[in-house]
């Protein structure tokens, strides 16, 4: 995976495996990896691996059970409630951009609406 | 853990380290970043206790480095290091003769991801299969200090991606790891604190994620405001 040097790469880690809980590659309950697999697969710090997962759980989308490791959570609604703010996160970057090139959000709408499957 | 207090080396009219005082903590891995000339190399052999400072002192869990602390601290140079006629297998044996944390078992592991077999000779192996070796052989002993100098140099890309993998396996909260390099982008993500040498001098030592979120400047942005312009 790519990063980008500016941005903390906690939070670039942390939107991947929010992006694979939405999509279901890692399931609801499912165990995540160690904190060290999480560096070495995604070739970050440790002390950044360890972050992504505690946040992870103050967002409620994990939780580490002693001694078991951590897993993706069961609440089907917390997951939605992701889906939902990251698809708002998608359509706000995409506003922007349109906004940028002059075009109205009424024409914006109308442009996904025409928009061919 | 290690900690250097106005440490200064000169060798004959050069200052190759000029009063440099910092605290390295343990569970971080710390970049040492500067061009080359920049007194990395002479900071970590002093650290390493194999060269002595002008003035100054380098103190390891509080106490002056010494054989002792030298038991606790594995140090990879930059030269290489071995006799030519070994092989891999003997180099592990030239180890363990003289490391008591040498493990047999991570110089296993160790081999065989980076794909190195214990037959094959030191004399024949590529600059990037010789990087590999050190690495593995180095990263085999269960140190509390590992300072790597240029563990990136004259590597390819996938041997890269197997040292970084390598290093950050054993990366744990007791450990201290200090790696120089002047490939920044190599460092970008495997380090969490950096150590900016100027001329001897250290610049500044900065936690790379605050530094991101605050300042949206990465380790790299950072090193090309630091050496990017000629002063005077």
């Amino acid at each position: 995976m790519q990063f980008d040097p500016m941005r903390p790469i906690w939070l670039q880690v942390m939107g991947e495996i929010e992006t694979d809980i939405v999509t279901g590659v890692r399931g609801p309950g499912e165990k995540l990896p160690g904190g060290r697999e999480l560096a070495v697969s995604y070739g970050i710090n440790p002390n950044t691996a360890a972050r992504v997962y505690q946040e992870l759980e103050k967002a409620g989308l994990c939780e580490t059970r002693r001694g078991m490791g951590t897993f993706v959570t069961g609440n089907a609604e917390r997951i939605a409630a992701l889906r939902e703010e990251l698809a708002r996160k998608a359509v706000n970057d995409f506003l922007k951009k349109v906004g940028s090139l002059g075009v109205s959000r009424e024409d914006a709408a109308r442009m996904i609406l025409e928009e061919e499957e | 853990m290690l900690e250097s207090k106005e440490l200064t080396k000169v060798f004959g009219s050069k200052t190759a380290v000029d009063h440099v005082s910092v605290k390295l903590e343990k569970g971080h891995v710390y970049a040492m970043l500067g061009p080359n000339g920049s007194g990395k190399t002479t900071w970590m052999k002093m650290a390493a206790g194999l060269i002595k400072p002008s003035s100054g002192q380098v103190l390891f869990q509080g106490e002056p480095v010494s054989l002792n602390s030298r038991k606790h601290v594995a140090y990879m140079s930059t030269e290489p290091y071995f006799y030519s006629w070994m092989t891999i297998k003997d180099v592990g044996a030239y180890y363990a003769d003289f490391f008591e944390d040498y493990s047999p078992r991570r110089y296993q592991a160790l081999l065989q991801r980076m794909e190195l077999t214990e037959g094959m000779k030191v004399k024949t192996l590529s600059s990037g299969m010789m990087a590999k070796l050190k690495i593995a052989v180095t990263m085999s002993r269960d140190a509390l200090v590992y300072m790597l100098d240029e563990p990136f140099n004259g590597v390819d890309l996938l041997a890269r991606d197997e040292i970084r993998a390598s290093i950050l396996q054993y990366a744990t909260e007791d450990k201290l790891l200090l790696l120089s390099s002047h490939l920044v982008e190599e460092m970008e993500m495997v380090a969490d604190r950096a150590l900016y040498i100027k001329e001897g001098r250290l610049v500044e030592c900065v936690d790379l994620e605050t530094m991101r979120s605050e300042r949206g400047v990465s380790m790299a942005d950072r090193y090309r405001q630091i050496y990017g312009h000629t002063e005077g």
